[in-house]
């Protein structure tokens, strides 16, 4: 018997084991290019609420038909994993259904894989009529043209493709078991490809094998490809949504980041003891070098790893934007764009980095060549999509550290709030009346 | 209207010696706006008639920081906070409500991590916790039976997770609840948020306040309810833009359960 058809397996399975490492490695890389924060913090609650919302995808079914077919998807995909487990062995070892040694159990395995198999198909093909037929609105928004678009039909031609492949190849193997051909022993149920099989009446062993042969290869080399086609894609969920959930905020939405640069400013500015014009002491020389931090964000570097690693795990699902009262409404802002902005302009630092190195100035940053100040102004707070996200992202705290930038580096707040703020600094109120006057409604009638 | 209300200050009290058992932190809104004067002292009323034992700061109070700080401005909202926790802690103080959950959150939230620790309740919450306690009784007088809506706050309601205290209220006071299509968790924006109340909104097809007040309006409501000053202006000017300010009225909750006991 030839070894070939193992040996080239052996070397696409490293191929693509290899290839995915390689870019695991830059997507890590390019995530700790954020700053840091620390999230080490209440391990058994974020663990409880990966398992709820990750894994039990709690905040899918908010939307019942969505979250019901996605859960139907999902599950499919974990669960025919193992069928992909035994694929590997066999091609490794060159042997035909390794588990099958597990007897009746293993005829239940491979029955529900295919139940399973059919119902992703149904639910992929009624997700692409939703897409492109129906036309949801939160689909064709303007951030959601080009690649964003083509990807997201790319990944479902693609998981039909697998389908198909998968039950051909169960239907041309039941076949050829039911032929007695050698080397096809006697394994698994196959409730769905059984009624495939009048398709392939009157073929030849040696044709059958060719089918089979063909959609066991196809499909195992469509799975390492699309493995490694999870990087140049939103489709990245499907791993990062465990740690995005995991990392994701446990205190109460309303709760803004507190910013300790500014704290300690405040205090000293607040202290009587300190001497604004005290001149740095000796041996303090080091502090007086360094470069000051800047306040808030404008490319993303200036952002967390968890908010980098959120743009990376977004699956542009744009249940955030339907949600988003400023984009119901018209407004230029999307906080799906802001995720998606985030993630582009990421990549883009990270192949200037792959290219030279180190990161060589390009000229060009978050703000302004991604997302403008139109959008950014716009926001609420309303903390409408940060609930809305089903994998615990939080574009909002990326429009407030822009925010921040904005208002404590440029002084660049529209000019209604610098009233309100001015208002607030000389009388302690947004708007322009004496703080002495605070108790009069007690008199007012 | 009679006017006698009470409303000691902090600074009186302490002159006498007394500390309150809780502090009403009024707000901005509800300290100059007119019709956000007419909550405060709605929820004052309530106060006196059930003898609660409160008091204001009256002109020692000033803005949280909520807008300074939602606008983006970092430095304005710390300096705000540490001023306001200065005078908080100087009274000792251990419990405060307020009528304006942007106060509620900020104070609540934000203000732990400066120096400001203290036990924080929306006045809806407050008077939730008198209702259970015996201390208040609520009646719907006007209102029993009337088709109500009730609009969540963004900064109560998924800022901070109460979405039952003020729908309490106003379920014992027999109305006629009616939820809009967004709601609770999903409850939409009125549009005066992270500090655009101040400011102008940016380019679009329509006001955020319209679009949340069509949603009312589509429930039929006989008036509509809501827990926030900021809120109430926005769909007062929603419900005028649709010219049906005079058959729907937008009341705060503590406004109806006064008005319901004829205060």
């Amino acid at each position: 018997m030839s070894y070939l058809p193992q040996i080239l397996f052996i070397i696409s399975l490293g191929f693509s084991i290899w290839f995915f490492s390689r870019n695991v490695n830059r997507l890590r890389r390019n995530i700790l290019l954020g700053k840091d924060i620390d999230k080490t913090d209440h391990k058994s609650k974020r663990l409880k609420k990966m398992i709820r919302v990750a894994l039990g995808q709690s905040k899918m079914v908010t939307r019942p038909i969505a979250g019901f077919l996605h859960v139907l998807v999902y599950v499919g995909f974990v669960i025919i994993n193992i069928e992909v487990l035994e694929i590997i062995i066999d091609g490794i070892l060159g042997t035909h259904r390794i588990f099958s040694f597990i007897g009746p159990v293993y005829d239940v395995l491979i029955g529900s894989f295919e139940v399973l198999a059919l119902l992703v198909l149904i639910s992929v093909i009624l997700f692409w009529t939703r897409r492109n037929i129906s036309k949801i609105k939160r689909f064709w928004s303007k951030e959601m043209t080009s690649w964003p678009k083509n990807d997201a039909n790319n990944i479902l031609y693609f998981e039909v493709v697998l389908m198909v492949l998968f039950l051909t190849m169960n239907a041309t193997d039941y076949q050829l078991q039911l032929n007695n051909a050698e080397h096809y022993s006697q394994a698994g149920a196959f409730p769905i490809s059984q009624y495939l099989l009048p398709l392939f009446e009157g073929f030849s062993n040696a044709t059958l094998i060719t089918i089979e042969r063909s959609a066991w290869w196809l499909h195992i080399l469509g799975i390492f490809f699309f493995l490694n086609y999870l990087y140049y894609s939103k489709h990245l969920h499907i791993l990062l949504a465990f740690p995005n959930v995991y990392y994701s905020r446990l205190k109460p939405k309303g709760q803004f980041s507190h910013n300790e640069t500014v704290a300690s400013e405040v205090k000293m500015m607040m202290d009587p003891n300190a001497d604004p014009y005290a001149a740095p002491a000796e041996g303090d020389s080091d502090a007086s070098e360094e470069i000051p931090e800047k306040f808030g964000a404008s490319d993303a570097t200036d952002l967390n790893w968890f908010q980098l690693l959120s743009a990376y795990t977004c699956t542009e699902c744009g249940r955030c934007t339907s949600e988003c009262p400023a984009n119901q409404t018209g407004k230029k802002l999307s906080p799906r764009k802001i995720m998606m902005d985030t993630r582009d302009r990421l990549e883009e630092i990270g192949e200037n980095i792959n290219k030279n190195g180190e990161f060589k100035s390009d000229e060009k940053q978050l703000l302004d060549d991604y997302i403008s100040r139109e959008e950014l102004w716009a926001c609420t707070t309303c903390n409408a999509c940060v609930e809305a996200c089903p994998i615990g992202i939080d574009p909002l705290s990326i429009i407030m550290d822009m925010r921040q930038y904005l208002v404590m580096e440029e002084s660049a707040a529209p000019a209604e709030l610098n009233n309100a703020m001015t208002n607030i600094e000389n009388n302690a109120a947004p708007w322009p009346y004496n703080q002495q006057d605070r108790l009069n409604w007690v008199q007012d009638n | 209207m009679s006017e006698n209300l009470k409303v000691p200050t902090m600074a009186n009290l302490m002159a006498e010696g007394k500390e309150p058992e809780i502090l009403f932190w009024v707000g901005c809104a509800g300290s100059f706006d007119d019709r956000a004067k007419k909550i405060t002292k709605a929820f004052v009323k309530i106060l006196n008639k059930i003898n609660i034992d409160f008091a204001v700061l009256g002109t020692e109070e000033s803005c949280t920081g909520d807008p300074a700080k939602r606008a983006g401005n970092e430095f304005l909202f710390q300096m705000q906070a540490a001023t306001n926790i200065e005078v908080l802690n100087g009274y000792n103080i251990k419990k405060i409500v307020t009528t304006c959950p942007h106060c509620f959150n900020t104070i609540k939230n934000e203000y732990p991590a400066l120096g400001g620790d203290y036990e924080v309740v929306h006045h809806t919450q407050f008077l939730k916790q008198l209702l259970e306690g015996g201390k208040l009784k609520i009646e719907g007088g006007e209102f029993k039976g009337k088709r109500i809506t009730y609009h969540d706050p963004c900064y109560l309601g998924r800022a901070n997770g109460e979405y039952e205290a003020p729908r309490e209220l106003l379920r014992k006071m027999d109305v006629e609840l009616v939820e809009m299509k967004s709601c609770k968790s999903r409850g939409l924006c009125c549009g005066a948020g992270g500090a655009q109340m101040f400011k102008d909104a940016e380019p679009g097809n329509k006001e955020v306040n319209i679009h949340r007040t069509e949603e009312a309006l589509e429930t039929q409501p006989e008036a509509i309810a809501a827990g926030c000053p900021f809120c109430n202006t926005m769909m007062t000017d929603g419900v005028k833009n649709k010219e049906k300010q005079d058959s729907i009225k937008v009341y705060d909750v503590v406004e109806m359960i006064a008005e319901a006991d004829e205060l």
